[in-house]
This record gives structure tokens, C-alpha cells and sequence, in this order.
């Protein structure tokens, strides 16, 4: 079955993308989302085995590498956290494969852009299903090729051209870390299969290992190492540049890659280690404060920005940041509950979004935007479901993802746990604020847009629509329905082996049992996030402009996402440009070929010139010359014999 | 026939390049076209006949198989001796699969000379695969200097402008290392009374006089990978060749250097290459990241691409002296990769080159639009160079890093950073050539690869993936010998106190 699932989008990402001429642009669309949509209900009859009745298991396709010890094969492996990675993509995947049949339908290239969703959907659950890390590997670089396609699908665009190509060196800087990690970890346990990876760790957890010539607690460094990969993939703070530049991909793209399945990766990668994780306490240390950080880092950027899909971007950004810091606290259940809760919002976000720019002929600047409620209420209702639950209310889906793992922060009781808590609930309230200064600026007010365009607003086709619907009712239900499984009672019966936790580090039991304050924080920052929203955005307009002058610099800093970009440009990009040009030209130039073939060559000249000029032709030079040597030879025999 | 093929596979590209030298014909045109199918048909039926060295060779086999002796100066002892291990016989494989698709490569684009061009690269193939499956010392040394003498012409005569000065630097380079190589090949000879390898391969060499040898092949060897700092010879090379030189210079001639290192240095060597691992390690770090660097830098495509190279052959010769079985085996498939896929690329480069007579960078942008099926096969080659997962440019990569990593994390870490580099370069190549607005006006009549030239990637775009997907298949050639060379190297260092130089720098 799950052979289906996994295989079934390749299939059609290879006749959509070869065949594409002959099948037409109908043809690719129907096809690859036929084939999407069957993967996707196939999903639910894996879950069902696997999650509900318990039936995990490996699937062996055949041997992918042999190499003295290392042995891994290519194998798909479905426990349940692999069930639930499952539902998400294939059904986020087959939405957005719809969704764009309509937003799409004015591309030159449609089956060209089938073909890439479908490929990156494969290579999605490649990874998710992988059963050793070179597999995950395999399939986390290949998202990151989609990703880089997809980014980069209007070729023409500099800055798209641009984006994908910082998106794809971002990842890869953040993938030495993985890899380094892979080798550590087959260092360690001699082996890079999940299966006999895990039974090891509690033995090893007080290994020590050397790396870069420091010495230090084996586990640490490999989990660390691993961290980094997932940092990059999931955009977090230090590696998170790509994300937002990422947003000059198609908008279907954004929901599906840069919001709902791939950036996940790292969150899916960490809960997949949680064997290995638990016992690597500083690790999850580190975790937690990066997440931490991030979710804080990200919001106040998203409070500043214009563009519709960046406030997203950030937003998505953030509540990354959420779920790696669930993971630092040891709530692992709790970081894929709010995966697959965000999967569903920030998509049905990103999707609206699209609608919106659909609907605006390709505007995506706010502040061209405004009063068009009336003219697209469907997508405004939509919208508004799914900033409700991206901004945790009862009783859409984020409030039960996010204030589980907020009060899981809480409850761990311990100094980055605390931190987590707080700068999670001040993300809160700014994730609050700028959700509905998207929606009043987007939808209310005066229209900004030109008259031409305002004429143009209109609703979005059904294509369009019903998976906005399909994944509003996820964003609706998916907490309530989950709760229990994910992070209630029911979660020992539900993840079985899939996730492991010490039996200390349970800050999922302890996050049911906070006082009630923790509680109740988050939801009023979020309560008082929307209501600022609109006393600064529809009851008093004048306010943002007067509180924008009175922090300027601060303004200005977080609006121009706090420098990372200029820095590493300055860091990297430019000094690595200027020392290739240098190495080649001295160093290749003027020192080795001066100095070794083109020295050699002129210094052969230069005595061969040399000794052409005592050749001169004349008898009587050549005569001269061996009468000196004549005299010369005497002269020295007379000296050496006379004494 | 099988028992003696590897003669046969060696000498048939002789025989038709002397049955080509006997075309006559006043009319040119007629003589060109004969010797181009000639060459074609010679070419492709030795490659067939080589497949019977993949069906036939026994895996799981560490000893010379398909071994054929024939007495040549018994007074010297000097025989000619052929045969193929797990290690070489990938490398004849590869060398015959390569000669038909160039000389299907310069089908149109060479024109002057076409007779003789077709004698030269029959030439230089008997000369390859020669070398790969040479048994005795001597006649190892005649076929790896003589490579150079047919691709020294293939430069000088049908190369670019400044051909003359790339093909004496090519000359000037190799040959400063093969008199050193003479000498030692000389000294071994004299040392262990035979030039039979097998023997050698089993002889111990005093210590000291190991490291004089070590240094000596080294010399020859270095220029040959080509490491940094005598690489420079590479980027001149290649850019001036015409395209076909250029593959097989990419796809075979540098992996002549890796060779060597591989049957002579670690196993006949072992003491010195412990002690002078630093050496190379730090050499093939500097060349990683040097070279990427400088590749970064470029606006010729060919020399992008050689630039490259150098990196690429540097976690090559990481992954020899991390000797261990990952580290080895990673640095065979990293020179099998290589080895198509810098050759594909050099293709790629080719095929628009015949259309705009252009290597420049700037002068192209926004290609996929009027060549579509191109810029798919240029991915497909870019991102095998990149070392995507999923192509052969990754498996070799990972195992060379994973080798790396047990002897020395280092090592590992310093030539990881080539992932960012290496796909930093391409990336930017790609994104300068293929993507883009279709701006420049003679650029918009460009046609799509015609049907020979899709015949001369499909082969190419087939065994990168299949490298890619399923390993094993060349993974299960090469084991027994490179685990044999592991295990007698590791029983060689043990029996004697062999140490790295700078030992307190370099040990962990």
C-alpha cells in the first residue's frame, strides 16, 4: 500500500514531465492530481492500520548502498508518526495540486509545474518514510531540488532565479550539519538504520566522542549536528533567510513547501531521533532556546512587513520556532500535533492569500489593497478561519496544538523551558496582531487598488475554492479530533515506539496539570494581540504611522529583518566571490603558473638566449675562446703539480 | 576469445586506427566520412566486447582476473603481463564507453583533419586501457606516458586559440613528474629483482627508501589528478581542447594520477603513505575549497568546469589515503561518477558551443526557452556534480566524506564545505546559461538537441542515475579487491611503526 502512496506522484511527476506535450496541459493537471488524490485516501487506510490498529512496519524496495560496514537499503518505513507525516502531505499536496489547476491556468508552463509538485511530493514522503538517514537524506536534498525548482519556476524573474538559488545554498550550508551528523552517528553506532540505531542510545548515552578535535559528550555533538540540518530546512533563526525570500515562487508552492510539509522536515527529523534526543539533555537545551527565539525573532518581523505572503512567511517562520522548542521541552507529540494543525491553518493562510493576489491581478503589497470584503466574502471568511486558528482561540485547531506546547514549556520547569514559555506567549500576542492587521489591511478600509483593478476583484474559481474549504475544515476540526491521540490520553496507544520519551522528561503528562494562570496568558496576549489589531489598524489609522516614528530605529531594524541578509552578505557571499577572483588571479596567475611552467619556460629562454649569442659564427671567437680554455687547463695543471 | 580479451580490447582500437591510416581517396570528404565510421564501429565493438569483462569478472574476487603473460626481454625479466581487479576494471569500462561517444561527439563539429583526428583518439584508447590492465611495471610506465602523446596532439592540432601554449604546459607538467616515476620504477625493479606488480605488490620496501619512492610516483601522480598546487595546467587544457579531448581528459586522463595512487602508492608504500597522508589530506583540502573558490570566479564555462574538476578529484584523493573501506571505495566511485558526469558536462558545454561558438558565460541566458530537452540533461548532469542523492555524484561523494570522517573529522568537516561551494558554482553556471529572460537576438534560433546528440546523453544521463538508484551493482565489483587492499595496507602499517608526519598536529 504505502508502495502506492509514495510512488504513485513520481509516476505522474515523470509522464507529466516528459510526456507533457503529448498529454497536454489537461492531461498533466488531471493526471498528477488524480494520482495525488488516490495517494491521498490510501494515506487514510495506512493511518488507520498502522496508527489506530498498531500495525507499524518496514518495507523493504531494495539495497541502495553496500560499503564494507555500511549497509542501508531503500526501504519505507510507516509507524505512526510516519502515518500522520503521511495524511499531512498527501492531503495538503493533492489540495494545492487542485488549487493551482485554477491558479495556475494562465501559465505557459502548467505541465511543467505539475510535474515539479508531484516530484517534490515524492520526495517529501521519500523522506518521511525513510527508514535509515541516508534515505532521509536523499529525501530531504530532494525537497530542497523541488523547492529550488519550484522557487525558481519563473526563470525569467532575476529575483526569483535569485531566491531559489539562496534557498538551495542556505539548505546546504545547513546540511553539512546533517551530513557530518549522519557520519557521526554511523561512527557512534556503526550503523545508519533507525532500527538499530535507537536500541544502542541509552548504552551510549555517556560515550564521549572527539570532534574537531573537542572532546565532548558523543550524543551531543551528533544530536547537534542533526540540529543544524533541521535548522536550515526549517528556517531557523541564523539559517531562516531563504524562507521569506522563497516567497517568489508560485503561491501554491508557498503553502505546500514553505509552510505546510517541507520546512516540517527538521520538526519530523528531531521527533524521528527522540530516541537519541532524550538522551542528549543539552541538545534539547539548545533546541529549545533556538525555537524559542525564533518563534519571538520571527513574529516581531512579521509585525512590519507589506507583502501578504511575507507576513505568512514570518508567521510560518515562527511557529516553527513553536514546534522545535515542544521538542526541547521533550513534547514531542505536542510539536507534530501542532505540525499537522499548522499544516492545515497555514496553508488554507497561504492559499487565501493566493486567492486574494488572484483576485487583485498579482498584487501583493497591502497597501494596495483594502476594501474588498464585500466583493470575495468567501475567501474573507476563509481567511478569517484561518488566522483564528493560527492565533490559538477555542475552538479552532491552533489553540489546542499551541497552548499544549506552550503550557508543556511551562510545565518542564526549567530555566530555557520558562524562556520558551515566555517568549512563545509574547510570539502569541504578536502572531494575534499581525493576523489581523493582514486581514484589515487586505480586506477593509478604502480600496488603494487602482480603478482597473478594483473593477477586476472577483471570487476565485471552484477548483480554487474547494480545497480552501477541504483544508478549513481541518483547520476547524484537526485540534479537537486529534487532542486526545496526539497529546492526550490515548498518546501512549497512539505513537507506540514512533516517539520515545524518558520517563522525566514527560512534560506532555505535566502540561495537563499547570495552574490555570498558564492557561490563560496565552489566550488573552492573543484576545489583546486582534483587539490592538484593530484599535491600530480600523479605529484609529493615524496610530501605526505616529508609533512607527516614535522607535525608529527599532522600526527600522526589524524592518529590515534584522540585518541577517546585509551581514551575511557582508560575511560570505561577497568576500567569498572576491577571494576566487583573487585566488585565481594571483593565486593561479602570478604565483604558480609564474613561477612554475610559464617562470620555467622564460628562464629556459632566457638562458637559451644567452648561449645563442656565444655562438656568434666567427672562427676567431671560437678560437679566442679555446685558447682561454687552453691557457686556462695549463695554468691549472702547472698549479696542482708545482707544489 | 575470453582468454584473451583484455589483449583484444586493447589492441582493436590499434588495428582500426592503422585500417583508418590505409584509407585512401582523393575526394576528402569521403575520406573523412569513412575514417569517422570506422572509428564509430571500431570504437563501439570494442566497448561491446569490453561488456564481457563486466559479465565475466568473478565478484567477490580480490585476485587479477582475465590475466594473460606473454615473455617479452626474459634476459630482463620484462613480460607482457595484463589483467584486471576490482579496482581497474571499471576504469577499462569506463574508457570504453567514453571513446565511441566522443568520437560520436565530434561527428559534425570537426572538420580539418578528420582522418587523423579519428587515429589520434583510437590511439589514445588502446593507451588507456592499456595502462588500466597493465600487470608489469614497465609496461604500466610505456602506456601511461604514452596517453599523453595522443592528447597532446589532439590539443595542439585541433584545439582553440592558444592551443600550442596549453598542450606544452600539459607536456612540461606531466613530464617534470614521469622522469621521477622512471627513476623509481627503476629503483623498484632493481630493489625486488622483478617489474611483474604482483610481485611488487607483495614486496616490502625498506622504510626509507619508501619514501623516496612515494615521492617520486607522487610527483607524477599529483600532476596527473590533478592536486593543488600543479593544477593549472587543468583549466588551460580543457578549455583549449576541442570537446571531445576535453571529456576524455576529464573522464579517463585524470583518473590515471587516482589510479596510480591506488596500485602502486598505498599498497606497495604503505609506510610512507601513513606518513605523508597529512600532506596529501591538507593538498586536497586546499584543493576543495581553493578551486571552488576560483570556479566561482570564472566566466569561461570550460574552465568552470575544469576548475571543478580539481575539486572533485580532491575528495578523490581524501578518500584514498583515509584508507578505509568507505574512504576507498567512496574515491573509486567518485572517479566512475567523475568520470561521466565531467564528460556530460563538458558535452553539454560542447553542444552549444558548435551552435554559438562561444564558451563565455555572459554570452548566453534564458537557453530552455528555445532548448528545452538540453536544459533537462544539463540538470540532470548539474546536480550529479552538485552530489544530489539520487545521482552518482552523491554516492561517491558520502562514502568519500563517511571515510573521512573515521580517520580524521577534520578532514570531513573542511571538505564538506566543497557541498556548499560546489553547488554554489553550478547553481550560479546553470542560472546564467539556461535560466533568464531570452534576451540576446542570436541566441533566439537555436535549435534543440538533435538526435545525435540526444544518443550521446542518453547512455551517459542512464548510468548517472543507475549509479545513483542502485550502487551495488558497481559497489559488488570493487569490494574484495578494495577490502584486500585495506586489509594487507592495515597489516603492513601494524608490523611496522609507521606514523603521520607532524604526528601531534595531525593524529585526531
Amino acid at each position: 500500500m504505502e508502495y502506492f502512496i509514495v510512488f504513485l506522484p513520481l509516476l505522474g511527476a515523470f509522464i507529466a514531465g516528459l510526456f507533457g506535450k503529448a498529454i497536454g496541459d489537461r492531461g498533466a493537471q488531471v493526471l498528477t492530481t488524480g494520482l495525488l488524490l488516490v495517494s491521498a485516501v490510501l494515506s487514510f487506510v495506512v493511518f488507520k492500520d498502522v496508527a489506530l490498529d498498531g500495525n507499524a512496519r518496514i518495507s523493504p524496495v531494495f539495497t541502495w548502498i553496500n560499503s564494507g560496514d555500511l549497509q542501508l537499503n531503500w526501504a519505507l518505513k510507516v509507524d505512526t508518526l510516519t502515518a500522520v507525516m503521511l495524511i499531512v502531505v498527501t492531503v495538503v499536496s493533492s489540495m494545492v495540486h487542485l488549487y493551482s489547476i485554477g491558479y495556475m491556468s494562465e501559465d505557459k508552463s502548467i505541465t511543467r509545474f505539475f510535474s515539479y509538485l508531484s516530484l517534490f511530493t515524492f520526495f517529501m514522503l521519500m523522506l518521511v518514510t525513510s527508514d535509515n538517514l541516508v534515505q532521509m537524506f536523499f529525501g530531504w536534498e530532494g525537497v530542497g531540488l523541488a523547492s529550488y525548482l519550484l522557487i525558481g519556476f519563473w526563470y525569467e524573474k532575476p529575483s526569483a532565479c535569485a531566491a531559489a538559488i539562496k534557498a538551495f545554498l542556505v539548505n546546504r550550508v545547513a546540511d553539512i550539519g546533517f551530513a557530518l551528523g549522519i557520519m557521526g552517528v554511523f561512527v557512534l553506532f556503526g550503523t545508519v538504520n533507525f532500527a538499530e540505531i535507537f536500541p544502542q542510545a541509552s548504552a551510549l548515552s555517556t560515550a564521549q566522542f572527539t570532534f574537531l578535535g573537542f572532546e565532548g559528550h558523543a550524543l551531543t555533538i551528533v544530536c547537534l549536528l542533526l540540529f543544524i540540518g533541521a535548522m536550515g530546512k526549517s528556517a531557523q533563526l541564523g539559517l531562516h533567510t531563504w524562507l521569506p525570500d522563497a516567497m517568489e515562487g508560485p503561491t501554491p508552492v508557498s503553502a505546500l513547501i514553505h509552510a505546510a510539509t517541507m520546512v516540517t522536515a527538521g520538526i519530523f527529523m528531531l521527533c524521528r531521533f527522540s530516541p537519541v534526543f532524550e538522551y542528549a539533555p543539552a541538545a534539547l537545551e539548545v533546541v529549545t532556546y533556538v525555537g524559542a527565539a525564533t518563534a519571538f525573532f520571527a513574529a516581531t518581523i512579521g509585525l512590519t512587513q507589506f507583502d501578504i505572503k511575507r507576513v505568512i512567511a514570518y508567521s510560518t517562520c515562527s511557529q516553527l520556532g513553536y514546534m522545535f522548542f515542544a521538542i526541547g521541552v521533550s513534547a514531542y507529540g505536542g510539536a507534530i500535533f501542532h505540525l499537522m494543525t499548522h499544516a492545515f491553518f497555514k496553508a488554507l493562510l497561504f492559499l487565501g492569500a493566493g486567492s486574494v493576489i488572484h483576485a487583485m491581478h498579482h498584487e501583493q503589497d497591502m497597501r494596495k489593497m483594502g476594501g474588498i470584503w464585500k466583493m470575495i466574502p468567501a475567501t474573507y471568511i476563509l481567511m478569517w478561519i484561518g488566522s483564528i486558528a493560527l492565533a490559538g482561540l477555542p475552538p479552532f485547531a491552533g489553540y489546542f496544538s499551541k497552548d499544549l506546547i506552550l503550557e508543556a514549556a511551562y510545565a518542564a520547569n526549567t530555566t530555557q523551558g520558562t524562556f520558551a514559555f515566555w517568549a512563545g506567549t509574547a510570539a502569541a500576542f504578536m502572531t494575534a496582531f499581525y493576523s489581523w492587521r493582514l486581514i484589515i489591511m487586505t480586506f477593509h478600509g478604502n480600496p488603494r487598488a487602482d480603478e482597473h483593478t478594483m473593477q477586476g476583484v472577483h471570487e476565485s474559481p471552484k477548483t480554487m475554492m474547494i480545497p480552501l474549504i477541504v483544508l478549513a475544515t481541518g483547520a476547524v476540526f484537526a485540534g479537537w479530533l486529534g487532542y486526545s491521540y496526539f497529546v492526550g490520553d490515548a498518546r501512549a496507544d497512539f505513537w507506540g515506539d514512533a516517539i520515545f520519551v524518558l520517563a522525566g522528561n514527560d512534560s506532555t503528562e505535566a502540561a495537563h496539570h499547570v495552574e490555570t494562570w498558564v492557561k490563560v496568558v496565552p489566550l488573552s496576549a492573543a484576545v489583546s494581540g486582534i483587539v490592538l489589531a484593530y484599535v491600530f489598524y480600523m479605529f484609529v489609522p493615524s496610530l501605526p504611522a505616529t508609533f512607527v516614528s516614535l522607535i525608529k530605529p527599532i522600526h527600522t531594524f526589524v524592518y529590515n529583518k534584522w540585518m541577517f541578509d546585509e551581514l551575511y552578505d557582508f560575511l560570505f557571499v561577497r568576500p567569498a566571490l572576491k577571494l576566487g577572483r583573487f585566488l585565481w588571479k594571483s593565486g593561479d596567475g602570478a604565483v604558480i603558473d609564474a613561477y612554475g611552467p610559464d617562470g620555467v619556460t622564460a628562464l629556459t629562454r632566457r638562458l637559451a638566449g644567452r648561449a645563442s649569442r656565444l655562438q656568434s659564427g666567427y672562427v676567431y671567437h671560437y678560437a679566442f675562446a679555446m685558447l682561454i680554455g687552453v691557457v686556462a687547463l695549463i695554468t691549472w695543471y702547472i698549479v696542482t703539480n708545482a707544489g | 576469445m575470453q582468454d584473451h580479451i583484455l589483449s583484444i580490447v586493447t589492441f582493436a582500437p590499434l588495428l582500426g586506427a592503422l585500417f583508418i591510416l590505409l584509407i585512401r581517396g582523393d575526394n576528402e570528404e569521403a575520406v573523412a566520412k569513412n575514417s569517422r565510421w570506422v572509428a564509430l564501429w571500431v570504437s563501439g565493438v570494442t566497448f561491446v566486447v569490453s561488456l564481457l569483462l563486466w559479465t565475466g569478472f568473478e565478484r567477490g574476487s580480490a585476485e587479477f582476473q582475465f590475466v594473460e603473460e606473454v615473455e617479452w626481454m626474459p634476459s630482463l625479466g620484462l613480460s607482457y603481463r595484463m589483467g584486471v581487479d576490482g579496482i581497474s576494471v571499471l576504469f577499462v569500462l569506463l574508457s570504453t564507453l567514453l571513446t565511441p561517444i566522443c568520437i560520436l561527439s565530434s561527428w559534425g563539429p570537426v572538420k580539418t583533419r578528420v582522418k587523423e583526428y579519428m587515429v589520434c583518439f583510437l590511439i589514445l584508447e588502446t593507451m588507456m586501457v592499456g595502462m588500466f590492465c597493465a600487470l608489469d611495471i614497465v609496461v604500466f610506465y610505456i602506456f601511461f606516458e604514452g596517453v599523453l602523446i595522443p592528447m597532446f596532439l589532439i590539443i595542439g592540432i585541433w584545439g582553440g586559440a592558444r592551443r600550442v601554449y596549453a598542450s606544452f604546459k600539459l607536456f612540461l607538467y606531466t613530464l617534470a613528474g614521469s622522469v621521477l616515476m622512471l627513476v623509481a620504477i627503476l629503483a623498484m625493479y632493481y630493489e625486488a629483482g622483478s617489474a611483474d606488480i604482483t610481485v611488487l605488490l607483495e614486496y616490502t620496501f625498506p622504510s626509507e627508501m619508501q619514501k623516496w619512492l612515494w615521492i617520486a610516483f607522487f610527483a607524477s601522480f599529483a600532476v596527473k589528478v590533478p592536486m593543488w598546487p600543479v593544477h593549472t595546467w587543468l583549466p588551460d587544457a580543457h578549455v583549449e581542447a576541442p570537446t571531445a579531448g576535453s571529456v576524455i581528459l576529464a573522464g579517463v586522463l585524470l583518473k590515471m594520477g587516482a589510479y596510480g595512487f591506488l596500485r602502486f602508492s598505498l599498497p606497495m608504500m604503505p609506510e610512507a603513505s601513513v606518513y605523508f597522508t597529512p600532506l596529501i589530506y591538507t593538498l586536497s583540502i586546499i584543493a576543495v575549497i581553493y578551486t571552488s573558490l576560483v570556479a566561482l570566479a570564472q566566466e569561461d564555462m570550460k574552465k568552470l568546469i575544469a576548475y571543478s574538476s580539481v575539486a572533485h578529484m580532491g575528495f578523490v584523493t581524501i578518500g584514498i589515503f583515509a584508507a578505509n573501506q568507505q574512504g576507498i571505495e567512496g574515491a573509486i566511485y567518485q572517479m566512475l561518477s567523475h568520470g561521466i558526469v565531467s564528460a556530460a558536462l563538458f558535452l553539454c558545454v560542447g553542444v552549444i558551443y558548435d551552435r554559438m561558438h562561444t564558451r563565455m558565460i555572459a554570452s548566453y541566458g534564458g537557453v530552455v526557452e528555445r532548448m528545452p530537452v538540453y536544459a533537462l540533461m544539463f540538470m540532470v548532469f548539474m546536480l550529479a556534480s552538485v552530489g544530489l542523492p539520487g545521482t552518482g555524484g552523491f554516492v561517491g561523494e558520502f562514502l568519500v566524506l563517511v571515510g573521512a570522517f573515521k580517520a580524521n573529522t577534520w578532514v570531513a568537516a573542511l571538505a564538506a564545505t566543497g557541498m556548499v561551494l560546489g553547488a554554489a558554482y553550478m547553481l550560479w553556471l546553470y542560472r546564467k546559461v539556461i535560466f533568464g529572460k531570452l534576451e540576446k537576438e542570436d541566441l533566439k534560433s537555436l535549435m534543440d538537441l538533435s538526435l545525435r546528440e540526444k544518443a550521446i546523453f542518453a547512455p551517459l544521463i542512464v548510468i548517472t542515475l543507475w549509479m545513483g538508484i542502485y550502487p551495488p551493482s558497481f559497489l559488488d565489483v570493487m569490494s574484495a579487491s578494495v577490502s584486500n587492499l585495506v586489509h594487507n595496507y592495515e597489516t603492513a602499517i601494524a608490523a611496522s611503526n609507521a606514523a603521520p608526519m607532524f604526528a601531534q598536529v595531525f593524529g585526531q
